[in-house]
């Protein structure tokens, strides 16, 4: 074959790619994270690598990067072959990762958090705080990006902590960024900067591989997309040509619903009732002035907000978990044939409020959903230990009416696992969503409470939850909904109550744009429209 | 009565000279509990290293005739002592706990069938005056008096250990490597993707705290008893974890620690010629301890990854 560059696009004939990965390999015992994966990245380009959780991207990055060693392939830096051997030999080459789970030492400041591994004067030099604050206030003003050098990291919002990731990536002088799903953790408002920063960051000159599973990011801020599914390349695609229906298909391997397919709602009688409740944050300052609101049978309301407008105070209030200062929340369970049963769930603890018939999905998966080091057999059942049905006398379990209890919602709930009993933890985002989704609607609740029932979730498994969470409102469950993401929000509820500074401001109907729900969310008023 | 005892006690300069002493003897292997718990290993086995240490000093010492070759055999003698913990906890992952306990062990086992064949059953005989670690005497300072003694007039090491708090204090606050023992204690894989050596690092640390363990066993044994004894530094190396739990993980508050387990030392030794059980007395400095952990000092945050093996390439 002949030497030749005519491959490359049109636009930047000359150009040799930034990066390009060829015939990488890599399996673990059981698993092939990576089969025959090839990757080419233009210099100057904001890429996406994009897939469902488990597709291998993660592990293609940590190629790059040199965390992961490949059973085979070859790596192109600029055109020119490299062996990398670990984060140091990338970061000489000029490549920076900023991991979804930042790399932060959050006792540390700002400016020790960068330079660490880098402190100027070198290892053997007493600490020059001085030099690291203007290395870092200097490299601050280059790209464009505040910090306080003094502040310590754990006093950051997730937000500025990604942007001292970057920092340090560039105090590195990586000239091509890695950034493994950095809007996972971040608002929308967050997001919007971040890209915002990243487009600056390419008219400097850096290239950006951007990892992700939201499509409308993709769509948004890349020039090229590299596709992957279990293990292997499925699409290249060009960003202009194409459009989110492609990509999920590519994606998934399979049409995708992107859209929620629903019937109108058939609302019932109330089911929650909440009546002027107040409460406080973790930090004694009232969050929730007056919430007043009432969720019916058949229904999802769907609160839309800023996060840190007291949605998640709201949400642990209405499920035992935060106390109520004032105000009254009361719960009616409805059975077919017999009178309702109202209760006062006030000042109930969660076990209670739970025995009441509230199920509750909580917004932090890994921190309060899931006990992660252990099986997904025993989460399954996280809460009814002492329930006749999984316990003797609520003392001794039955092992074996828990497995079966187990193995039944793992099928039901499509939970891809090799085994029952393998640990929550090493299942991905989305299957561990599923284990909580299975545990909580297999009680059969009259009341759902279900925060970002979505969050880092990939769309196969989204559409998945979705098609769920609509199955319950048509069975007749009322559902009360919080979610960061808006379009989440619009395309699930019945009603959606916008919270503002812990206030619910309005109650307006799902057809509310996007525009007028925003303007809502950051306190404005929507003058016309009122559902 | 009891009170015109302790105060006529309090007021003696030989009470605060043997608290400065304890003190040090304390702060030595404390120190070393520090550094190493910084980076991110916990190390429960100051105890088994510095009565290895008292060992080796004590046996270098007799054999060579040359106090300073003691030092040095006692100092090695603790640094493998803790190269045995590194290997286990750093490379084979093991719980640092039991490794501890494990190595506390097997020091006492190891130093009493060592003492037993080189001496046939008959143990070490006392140091000789030039073969101890010396007292020193600050000429016209010395005689100061009260303060003079107590500050002036001590043994060699005392001042030692005192420069190595200092030292050990300016490492970790006021130098880089200082800065990276920190980060590889709270966030390994932070510190491992900014390029630095996690294991390099923890192994560094680890054999350090057990050279100054070393020294301090070495310490007592040359230089407070002038003798070795089976289990001789009974339970010392406890109370200095206790005094680095209570300082905070921080040099000079672990120095401020041991002085006050130190004073419980030495008012356990002096009271005991006022007719107090030498028995109950002996428990003082341990229920000091106990006070001191239970909330004298707040809530303590040990480092983060402290006691967690470092697995690369997870999160």
């Amino acid at each position: 074959m002949q030497e030749t560059t005519m491959t490359a696009p049109v636009e930047e004939s000359n150009a040799l790619p930034a990066i390009e990965m060829r015939g990488i390999n890599k399996a673990w015992p059981g698993v092939v994270a990576s089969d025959n994966v090839n990757l080419l990245v233009q210099k100057g380009h904001i890429h996406a690598l994009v897939g469902e959780n488990g597709a291998g991207k993660s592990t293609l990055m940590n190629i790059l990067y040199g965390v992961i060693k490949p059973d085979s392939g070859d790596i192109l830096i600029n055109g020119e072959l490299t062996s990398i051997h670990g984060p140091r030999d990338a970061i000489r080459r000029g490549i920076g990762m900023v991991h979804q789970h930042f790399m932060l030492i959050p006792p540390l400041t700002v400016a020790e958090n960068i330079v660490l591994g880098r402190e100027p004067g070198g290892v053997s030099s007493t600490y020059n705080l001085k030099q690291a604050r203007e290395d870092v206030l200097a490299l601050s003003k280059q790209y464009g990006l505040p910090i306080d050098p003094d502040e310590r990291i754990e006093k950051l919002s997730v937000g500025l902590q990604q942007r001292v990731e970057i920092l340090k990536v560039l105090y590195r002088g990586a000239d091509i960024l890695i950034l493994d799903e950095p809007t996972g953790v971040l608002t929308p408002q967050e997001t919007f900067e971040l890209f915002g920063v990243l487009r600056g960051l390419v008219k400097q000159g850096k290239t950006i591989i951007f990892i992700t599973h939201k499509l409308r990011e993709v769509l948004e801020l890349s020039d090229a997309i590299t596709v992957l599914r279990r293990g292997r390349n499925v699409g290249e695609l060009v960003t202009k040509n194409t459009n989110q229906a492609e990509i999920a298909r590519s994606m998934v391997g399979r049409e995708v619903l992107l859209r929620v397919s629903k019937e109108p709602a058939k609302p019932g009688p109330v089911v929650l009732h909440l009546q002027d409740v107040h409460a406080n944050s973790d930090r004694n300052l009232e969050a929730l002035h007056g919430i007043s609101f009432d969720v019916r049978a058949g229904e999802i309301l769907g609160i839309a907000g800023v996060e840190g407008n007291g949605q998640s105070e709201l949400i642990e209030t209405v499920v035992g978990m935060r106390k109520v200062t004032s105000g009254q929340i009361t719960l009616t369970c409805l059975v077919a044939g017999q009178p309702d049963k109202v209760s006062d769930i006030t000042a109930l603890g969660a076990k209670a409020v739970r025995e009441a018939g509230v199920a509750h999905i909580p917004e932090d998966r890994r921190g309060s959903g899931l006990v992660l080091s252990d099986s997904i057999e025993d989460n399954m059942i996280l809460g009814r230990q002492t329930s006749p049905q999984f316990s003797r006398g609520g003392f001794v379990l039955s092992l074996r009416a828990i497995a079966g209890w187990a193995k039944k919602l793992v099928g039901e709930f499509d939970v891809r696992t090799a085994s029952a009993e393998s640990a929550a933890g090493s299942l991905s985002g989305g299957n561990q969503q599923k284990i909580i989704i299975a545990r909580e609607l297999s009680s059969d609740p009259a009341m759902l409470v279900a925060a970002q029932p979505t969050r880092g979730v990939d769309i196969g498994a989204i559409e998945f939850i979705h098609r769920r969470l609509i199955e319950q409102r048509d069975a007749g469950k009322a559902i009360l909904l919080i979610s960061a993401e808006l379009e989440e929000i619009r395309s699930l509820s019945d009603r959606i109550a916008v919270m503002y500074e812990g206030k619910i401001v309005d109650i307006v109907s799902p057809e509310t744009t996007e525009e007028e729900l925003g303007i809502l969310m950051t306190g404005g008023h929507a003058e016309e429209r009122k559902a | 009565m009891f009170l015109q005892v302790l105060f006529r006690v309090l007021g003696s300069s030989d009470l605060w000279q043997s608290t400065l002493q304890f003190g040090a003897l304390l702060l030595l292997p404390a120190l070393g509990g520090v550094i190493s718990e910084r980076s991110g290993v916990v190390n429960i086995a100051m105890e088994g290293m510095m009565l290895t240490g008292a060992y080796a000093g004590v046996m270098v010492d007799l054999a060579t005739h040359n106090v300073l070759l003691g030092v040095i055999g006692a100092i090695v003698a603790g640094g493998l002592m803790a190269l045995v913990h590194a290997i286990v906890s750093i490379n084979f992952k093991a719980d640092q706990v039991v490794s501890g306990i494990a190595i506390n062990i097997a020091a006492l086992g190891l130093t009493n069938y060592l003492l037993f064949i080189q001496t046939q059953g008959q143990g070490v005989h006392s140091l000789t005056d030039n073969l101890r670690l010396p007292t020193l005497n600050l000429g016209p300072l010395a005689n100061i008096p009260f303060l003079g003694p107590i500050l002036f007039q001590q043994n060699i090491i005392v001042y030692v250990a005192v420069i190595i708090l200092l030292a050990i204090q300016f490492l970790l606050f006021r130098t880089n490597i200082g800065l990276r023992i920190r980060a590889v204690g709270e966030h390994p894989q932070a510190a491992d993707t900014a390029g630095i050596n996690v294991r390099l690092i923890r192994y560094a640390c680890v054999i350090s705290s057990g050279m100054l363990a070393g020294l301090g066993g070495g310490f007592l044994s040359m230089g407070i008893a002038g003798i070795f004894n089976s289990n001789m530094t009974g339970g010392t190396g406890f109370i200095a974890l206790a005094a680095m739990i209570f300082g905070k993980y921080t040099p000079v508050g672990t120095g401020l620690a041991c002085l006050v387990f130190g004073l419980g030392e030495a008012l356990s030794t002096r009271l005991q010629d006022t007719g107090f059980s030498p028995n109950l007395l002996s428990t003082l400095p341990y229920l000091l301890t106990l006070v001191a952990l239970i909330g004298l000092v707040g809530r303590t945050v040990a480092p983060a990854a402290d006691g967690i093996p470092y697995e690369p390439g997870t999160e």
